[in-house]
């Protein structure tokens, strides 16, 4: 423990409130879909009463990856596509820890690709919220992985070309335990959609469509009925969430498709088999101190 | 091969070193021999130095293990062998040269005969049937397995060595595994050691100085992993690259006992960003590669310097650039190490000198992070990765460093980067007394972690992280020079040139100049006030295992001219991908000497 610190008491009252979270004010454009995806989240941690210590804000690089300046918890900016591993090394060596992780479609699904893939199949215990916006906003206008065919942009000005990322087809294959899909003008199927995703023992992602207003505005229009569209929930009577082929073939058209939980399984996390592993390596060591080891180490290489 | 008194017909010559190369393929076990000469040497007072080649291959391929062992200080690998065995013609074809001239040569009969013996040097060569011996020793089925044990009795005879001890390594190393195994394997051994080979000198060591701790052999590998564990390393991520992977396998079975964690990752990029997670999340924590690896890791490296990430990264080096020679020495990564990544992004540099100082080199990494908040790569390199050395076991009652992680309260007005001191960060699940809780940021910021794109900020930050290594600049000790204080030549070098460089000096002295080593350990910054100890030289020489480019000089010597601004600092290098000789070290340093007379 640091000397350099004097250790003052800590305050009596710790209720976490949606005033004790906010931080910065956002840099977002007005009307931003991502807004209400801040809000959302304030109100679900207001909910779930976690010690304010212990939640941390996880983000790579866009417009939605400001986030932890805009939350006022334990929280890293990290680089373009790296937050998923970011986040995996505090989730491993800190089991006390709540970890979030905020960010586009390009940090999660371009150039962090690999590293989606990779958390999902070890299924670190974290939760992922991508607000796919279809479009790289920050950069302003260049096309994203999940731009649809047609999208003119900077990088396209032509129309978009190829083939999109389809995203709940994707986290399927990769073997995340949780998947879920929402609209960020669906507050309250956001709010639920967050809720579950963070009470799932795993890796859970929720994909948000938020709307760039900038960039690609009217983009999510069809699923949002205040717009004329159509916002199509998921009957869990009729779907069976641990039914990874019927989610599969829900999955076939999400143009606009249909939002809640795709999948959801109980499957070991990585944070618990390491632990399992690290508790049974030491069992055989009870009584030994770790000094002493090392030393018991050495004498053998005599 | 030194001797110290002269040869007898009765009794063995007496010696005080020598060099032993045994050549064959990679599945003939001569790393094995080649590992139980370096215990023993360990066990009996003496010094101890290997060198080994391995394909780049899965199976197969030539393989060389030489080693020096030696009564006092052995400081290199040997230049040339005393004594060869070969297994094969072709590795008697490529090995001869690496002969003396007197010395000797054992080959085996079962592969080549007198026919292909050269007989252009004076050499001894014996044709020891190493195959036929071992089979019938062992017995049929086992074809020629264990021929390397047999070689080694042959060796341990030959070499007056103590046989008891020698069992006894190979004992505890075969006991392991079937009984049959250790059987067959000694079998082997005493038909090695009971073998007339004949009227050839045979050789006693000197005894060695005693030594008064407990003696452990190992490679640098073993030392820095070691080394991390003790400097308090509980957690970090890694990808897998020759020659830098039996680090990551060996955190990864050994750090659970210490209640950490070692994972392995994706690629490069996900195992210095997991690795800069379990920092963040107040751990010290640590990743590593070989050079491609660690040019993947440059973005990530830069967030750490802009976000004062303590992070220790350990990059052995191989031959390069890209897959280059992935299973040979270079020191070509040392300006990736202190420039590489983007912006400017000060980084503190290490590399250690020998296979003990490994271990050091990683205590020191860890408090050097620690203390000034930023990464430190520490520069290994192929050679010191898998050669043996016996030297002190580290004693642990001095250096062990109990891990921590502070998330006590912070104050209120608590700054995560504050101008006027090193930051020092509040993990997760520290409490904020002052409610406002800090961001980590890649993004030039204010005191407050703040993004700010102030003119005037991105100066004083600049600034700021700069001045830690400025600071640490004047904190490092001077390093000693061996040898000469002043006069002729000062030679210098870093890594694994520390002991061929002071050799090298050695040898420069008896031939009459009047010269000095300087070994820098710390690469980055350097020590204030090296340009004091240059100016008591008439020539400056610094050696390096990379190429001197397009000015004529290796990457420390351009570091150093550009620094100092001393024009008589000169360069030799080489890009081989093999250790220096002492030889080419003198003629090279002669050289310059000559020239700049």
């Amino acid at each position: 423990m640091s000397t350099a610190l004097v250790t003052p008491a800590a305050p009596a009252t710790d209720k976490l409130t949606k005033k004790a979270l906010t931080a910065d004010h956002p840099t977002w454009c007005p009307g931003c879909g991502d807004f209400a995806v801040l809000n959302i989240f304030y109100r679900v941690l207001e909910k779930l009463q976690y010690p304010h210590e212990n939640i941390v804000c996880v983000a790579g690089i866009g417009c939605s990856s400001r986030f932890p300046y805009f939350m006022n918890t334990h929280g890293i900016h990290f680089i373009h596509g790296r937050a998923v591993p970011l986040a995996t090394g505090i989730s491993l060596s800190r089991p006390d820890l709540h970890v979030f992780v905020f960010g586009g479609d390009g940090d999660g699904f371009s150039i962090g690709g690999n590293h989606l893939n990779h958390a999902a199949r070890k299924n670190i215990k974290l939760t992922y919220v991508i607000m796919d916006n279809f479009v790289y906003g920050l950069t302003k206008k260049q096309t994203s992985p999940t731009s649809p065919i047609g999208f003119k942009s900077k990088t396209d000005p032509t129309g978009s070309i190829d083939r999109p990322i389809n995203p709940m087809r994707q986290l399927l294959a990769s073997g995340a335990t949780f998947i879920a899909r929402t609209h960020a003008a669906q507050v309250k199927h956001m709010e639920a959609m967050f809720e579950r995703a963070i009470l799932h023992d795993g890796f859970s992602v929720v994909e948000c469509l938020s709307e760039c207003v900038m960039f690609f505005a009217g983009a999510f229009d069809d699923s949002w009925p205040k717009k004329g569209g159509t916002f199509d929930t998921i009957d869990e009577t009729q779907h069976d969430v641990t039914d990874d082929q019927a989610a599969f073939k829900m999955a076939e058209n999400l143009a606009p498709g249909k939002f809640g939980v795709y999948y959801q399984v109980n499957r070991p996390t990585k944070n618990a088999l390491e632990q399992k592993w690290i508790d049974e390596t030491q069992s055989k060591l009870v009584g030994v101190s770790q000094k002493e080891i090392l030393k018991k180490r050495f004498e053998t290489m005599r | 091969m030194s001797t110290a008194s002269a040869p007898s017909s009765s009794s063995p010559t007496s010696l005080r070193n020598a060099v032993i190369r045994l050549a064959g393929n990679s599945q003939d076990g001569i790393q094995s021999i080649g590992g139980f000469l370096a215990r023993l040497a360990g066990r009996t007072a003496q010094e101890v130095m290997t060198y080994m080649t391995i394909p780049s291959t899965i199976s197969g391929g030539p393989s060389i293990f030489q080693v020096h062992l030696g009564s006092g200080e052995v400081l290199h690998e040997g230049d040339e062998a005393d004594v060869l065995v070969v297994f094969y013609k072709h590795s008697y074809e490529n090995h001869i040269a690496a002969l003396r001239d007197g010395g000797i040569c054992f080959y085996d009969t079962a592969d080549m005969g007198p026919e292909d013996i050269k007989h252009e040097r004076n050499i001894t060569h014996i044709g020891v049937p190493f195959t036929a011996a071992t089979v019938e020793a062992v017995g049929g089925s086992t074809r020629d397995r264990g021929k390397n044990m047999f070689v080694l009795g042959m060796v341990c005879a030959v070499f007056n060595l103590d046989k008891e001890k020698l069992v006894g390594i190979v004992s505890r190393q075969f006991g392991k595994k079937d009984e049959s195994v250790l059987r067959n394997a000694l079998l082997a051994f005493d038909a090695g050691f009971a073998y007339q080979v004949g009227d050839v000198e045979k050789f006693a060591f000197v005894p060695g100085e005693a030594h008064g701790a407990h003696r452990i052999s190992a490679d640098g590998n073993q030392m820095l992993t070691l080394g991390l564990i003790a400097a308090g390393v509980r957690y970090g991520s890694a990808y897998p690259i020759t020659p830098w992977s039996s680090i990551m396998e060996t955190l990864r079975v050994e750090l659970p006992k210490y209640g950490g964690l070692y994972v392995q990752a994706e690629d490069e990029l996900a195992a210095v960003s997991m690795t800069i997670g379990a920092a963040f999340a107040g751990h010290l924590a640590i990743t590593g590669s070989a050079g491609p690896g660690l040019s993947l890791k440059m973005e990530a490296l830069g967030y750490a310097s802009m976000a004062e990430i303590p992070l220790i990264v350990v990059n052995v080096q191989r031959g390069g650039p890209s897959t280059g020679l992935p299973t040979s020495v270079e020191q070509s990564d040392l300006m990736q190490a202190i420039y590489g990544s983007h912006g400017d992004s000060p980084r503190i540099v290490l590399a250690p000198k020998d296979v003990e100082d490994c271990f050091y080199i990683a205590l020191e990494a860890g408090k050097l992070a620690k203390k000034y908040s930023c990464p430190v790569i520490i520069l290994s390199d192929q050679a010191l990765s898998s050669r043996i050395e016996a030297f002190e076991e580290p004693d642990l009652d001095k250096h062990w460093v109990e891990p921590t992680l502070d998330i006590s309260t912070r104050p209120e007005g608590f700054k995560p980067y504050p101008l006027d001191a090193i930051t020092q960060h509040a993990p997760p699940g520290s409490k904020m007394a002052g409610g406002k809780y800090p961001v980590s940021t890649g993004l030039e910021h204010d005191e407050m972690g703040h993004p700010s794109g102030s003119p005037k900020m991105h100066t004083l930050m600049t600034a700021k992280r700069r001045n830690k290594l400025v600071q640490l600049a004047k904190e490092l000790p001077l390093p000693e020079i061996h040898g000469d204080q002043t006069g002729d030549v000062l030679v210098l070098g870093w890594g694994s040139t520390y002991g061929p460089i002071k050799e090298s000096v050695d040898r420069l002295r008896l031939e009459g100049h009047k010269a000095g080593a300087l070994h820098l350990r710390h690469l980055h910054p350097m020590p204030d006030g090296l340009d004091g100890l240059f100016k008591k030289f008439k020539h400056v020489v610094c050696v390096e295992m990379n190429d001197s480019g397009l000015y004529g000089y290796g990457q420390l010597a351009t570091l150093l001219r550009a620094s100092l601004a001393d024009p008589r600092i000169q360069s030799v290098c080489k890009t081989d991908g093999l250790a220096f000789r002492i030889r080419e070290i003198v003629t090279g340093v002669e050289k310059i000497m000559s020239a700049q007379a």
